[in-house]
């Protein structure tokens, strides 16, 4: 336990400032010094395994720049879950905000484009894809996870479609120059990461937003009988998630300079993942940005880990694998000692 | 009818659950072949008891005798072993499997390790048949079928399981008239083979019907076992049920204002196939109470002045000002606030700290531009803690952990924070124990003297009637009395209710 000596918890959404606060969630404090101490252990890990390629400077920034997308993609699918849904198309989506933009650029609009078009066609892209699994799943009254199912199989077709299947080299200077920057020595995408997280902390924990996100979460009834209009908040969840994937596919040419269909594969899962092992319920009613954060480092570091050890990226999926599962386990230890003994 | 001997004996039976005793000394005693009718008002003991028998629930104390044998029924599967089935009031099929495979569910026939369809659906097929309803395919998915049709699945698995004893929940409850005809006629088939039945029922022309014996409950008491049915009057049965307590003290209250203005009104509200012709005013400072059974509408009729559900004609004006149909926003804004029923399912978040719970409609105030400041939302939760003598004081522990009495006045609370004009109770007591009751009349009784209107709907007569101003009796969806609660009693309401339910 000494580990945790050296490095405090982070404030947690129940950091408590007034001496006389108890802690009112049992196990929030708990399972986010759980999460250091994994990834510390990791870093041990890595330490040993690796030695300096691990520990050096620019492998951390590695690691940072590899989860700044995920990341993105995985705040805005911490609030989704928190308000009792799950959305499957943020990987696809994020790859259709990809071509989107880099078609816009590349074609329509060729040469001339400013930059932050390109930034705010994905985004936009993204929010009106999560605009449409919003009231589809509100109004429409189609279970969350066939909505965006349905979104993932289709934006993807989409994508494929506008893009032709093919790479797009995105070739805009002032975007080329923006994320290559390196502010303070850390990459742009990493900043982004950072912002995002935090906006996305301040949003949850001290906002009206935040709150209602909550209470549709842990209880819609109780929320729509206290006056809380359910369905335009979850709409608004969709389209704030769909946004995060579309801000992340403008990071993803940032990343690998083109838009492509192939773009985000899989990510839906990674950022379930990293939601869930951050310590938010899958149910709803609870959630932590802070729990995310940790969740994709401890990935994006056994992926680092993986990689400087030459080992398969098959192996890596089964630790990922064992790691959700514990997770999930221990977060039923926690759900079942906070004690639901409704008849 | 014949009956014989004694088949089941229960003997001082006590359950108790945190906070309240919900069965305090049961003595019943059922013969084979005979219908055993309980009866007794809501919170009598009647679903505790039927959770014992069944299994479900474990006595606290007393004995139960099965052919003078002591038992112990440990859960679901050792009560059907010894011959106890129960159909539950929502009835316990599986929508999705065929009419064979819910009677044989959970004791499938099987041969060499597979289970056998064959068997299965001819001994079906015999059982509905025995039942008068060969109509009913064994193969045909049970979610096709009516209320009726599953209430005979029902009953072709406890006989299925050869059940000695089948407890009845208000089995009528889901049927038509020409249905309920059907059902006493299966009855009296079931019990002329020597099978006892529990017929749990309110409504006292049908135990005249199909009962034999009567044992009626009162606060989880017998307090009066093996009336014969055909020489009760249904004034001594009334008088059984109702006799007054102690625990209703209801504090003095002042006469309204003749002058007081009219809060709210609501004219000729109407939801098809479940009220109609819906009208009441209510004036800063009075209650109005809503009597009626359960199923009778009443919940339904608060949930759309609330906005919780939208009428198809009517309106509800507060203050003068019309509401929107169905909108839960609409009504809160214009200061209308519900107590639900089910306090924990509808109204509060359970894993959330006190605080949370009490500023969750008040944003509009507490919040500044979108952002909230914990520490004016303790305050704020501190203010309704101190005015509602809310224990254990504390704005941060989770809501989950306090009793059903500070439950409900966490929601007071937060209607309170919000400034209401209107509040509506449903249920305002129920799982809250004595001694935090008398506690929650008188906050309805300061909230009343501090000029809020207030509709409360009871299953208690007692309580609706020793709280309230003026009493609207609701009986199958409409309004059949309205007056000063003063002038009527609990006698007079459960004639006017049953009338009602007869009509």
């Amino acid at each position: 336990m000494s580990a945790s000596a050296e490095a405090p918890p982070p404030p947690s959404q129940e950091t408590v400032r007034t001496g006389g606060r108890r802690i009112s969630l049992p196990g929030g404090m708990v399972r986010n010094l759980g999460l250091v101490i994994a990834l510390l252990g990791l870093c041990l890990v890595g330490w040993f395994t690796a030695d300096t390629r691990f520990l050096d400077g620019d492998n951390f920034i590695t690691i940072l720049r590899f989860a700044s997308v995920t990341g993105v993609v995985s705040v805005g699918m911490t609030f989704v879950i928190t308000g009792g849904g799950i959305d499957l198309s943020v990987g696809s989506v994020l790859g259709l905000a990809s071509v989107w933009a880099s078609t816009l650029a590349t074609q329509a609009m060729a040469g001339d484009v400013h930059w932050l078009v390109v930034v705010f066609t994905a985004c936009a892209v993204g929010a009106a894809c999560g605009l449409v699994s919003g009231i589809l799943i509100a109004y429409g009254k189609v279970v969350a996870f066939i909505a965006t199912l349905a979104m993932m199989v289709a934006a993807r077709g989409l994508a494929e479609i506008i893009s032709n299947n093919r790479n797009q080299i995105l070739d805009v200077p002032g975007f080329d120059n923006f994320f290559d920057a390196r502010p303070l020595g850390l990459p742009t995408l990493v900043w982004v990461f950072l912002i995002v997280a935090a906006a996305g902390w301040v949003l949850l924990n001290r906002t009206t937003f935040g709150r209602r996100t909550i209470a549709v979460g842990g209880n819609a009834e109780a929320a729509r009988l206290a006056g809380i209009r359910v369905r335009a908040h979850t709409v608004a969840l969709y389209v704030l998630c769909g946004f995060c994937s579309g801000l992340a596919g403008a990071m993803m040419i940032a990343r690998t300079t083109v838009g492509s269909s192939t773009h985000g594969g899989l990510y839906e899962l990674d950022a379930i993942a990293a939601v869930v092992v951050g310590g938010t319920l899958l149910i709803g009613g609870r959630g932590t940005i802070v729990g995310t954060v940790f969740g994709v480092l401890i990935f994006a570091t056994l992926s680092n880990i993986f990689t400087l050890n030459n080992l398969s990226i098959s192996a890596q999926s089964i630790v990922k694998g064992a790691i959700i599962v514990l997770a999930v386990l221990l977060q039923q230890r926690f759900a079942s000692r906070s004690g639901s003994s409704s008849p | 009818m014949v009956t014989g001997d004694t088949f089941l004996t229960m003997r001082g039976t006590v359950k108790n659950f945190p906070g309240a005793k919900a069965l305090d000394g049961v003595d019943l005693d059922v013969r084979t072949g005979e219908v055993h009718c309980v009866l007794g008002q809501n919170g009598a003991g009647k679903s505790t008891l039927i959770k014992v028998l069944a299994g479900a629930h474990q006595p606290n104390d007393g004995e139960i005798h099965i052919d003078d044998q002591p038992v112990t029924i440990t859960s679901p599967v050792a009560a059907l072993r010894l011959g106890i089935a129960t159909m539950y009031q929502e009835l316990d099929v599986v929508d999705g499997l065929t009419v064979a495979e819910n009677i044989f569910l959970g004791h499938e026939l099987s041969r060499a390790g597979l289970s056998n369809a064959g068997a299965m659906i001819a001994r079906s097929r015999e059982l509905l048949a025995q039942l008068g309803h060969a109509e009913i395919s064994p193969r045909l998915e049970v979610g096709r079928l009516s209320a009726a049709g599953k209430q005979v699945v029902s009953m072709a698995r406890a006989l299925s399981r050869k059940a000695r004893l089948i407890v009845m929940d208000e089995p009528s409850a889901v049927l038509d008239a020409e249905e309920v005809e059907n059902l006493f006629r299966v009855v009296r088939e079931v019990t002329a083979a020597g099978v006892a039945i529990i017929y749990i029922s309110h409504r006292l022309e049908e135990i005249r019907q199909v009962g034999d014996r009567i044992t009626v409950l009162k606060n989880g008491r017998t307090v009066a076992t093996g009336l014969d049915v055909a020489t009760t009057s249904t004034r001594e049965l009334i008088t059984l049920m109702t006799g007054r307590t102690e625990e209703y003290v209801f504090p003095p209250r002042p006469s309204v204002a003749a002058d007081a203005a009219e809060v709210l009104n609501v004219e000729d509200l109407a939801l098809p196939g479940t009220f109609e012709g819906v009208s009441l005013q209510i004036r800063a400072g009075e209650i109005v109470g809503l009597a009626g059974l359960v199923g009778s509408g009443r919940s339904e009729i608060l949930e759309a002045i609330c906005g919780v559900r939208r009428p198809s004609a009517g309106r509800v004006l507060v203050d003068g000002r019309r509401l929107r149909p169905g909108s839960v926003p609409d009504a809160v804004s214009a200061g209308v606030g519900l107590c639900p029923e089910e306090r924990k399912s509808q109204g509060l978040l359970l894993d959330e700290p006190l605080y949370r719970n009490i500023t969750l409609s008040s944003f509009a105030r507490i919040a500044r531009g979108g952002f909230l400041d914990e520490h004016r939302e303790r305050r704020a939760a501190m203010r309704q803690i101190t005015g509602l003598e809310l224990r254990p004081a504390d704005p941060n522990r989770v809501t989950r952990t306090f009793s059903g009495g500070n439950q409900q006045k966490i929601l007071l609370g937060r209607w309170l924070e919000h400034g209401c004009r209107v509040l509506v109770l449903d249920e305002p007591t129920r799982g809250v124990d004595v001694g935090a009751r008398a506690e929650i009349y008188k906050l309805i009784a300061e909230l009343a003297a501090a000029g809020t209107a207030i509709l409360v709907v009871s299953s208690e007569l007692p309580e609706v009637l020793g709280l309230s101003d003026t009493i609207h009796v609701v009986a199958d969806g409409r309004v059949v009395h309205s007056g000063p609660a003063r002038d009527i009693d609990e006698h007079r309401v459960l004639d006017l209710v049953m009338e009602g339910e007869a009509a």
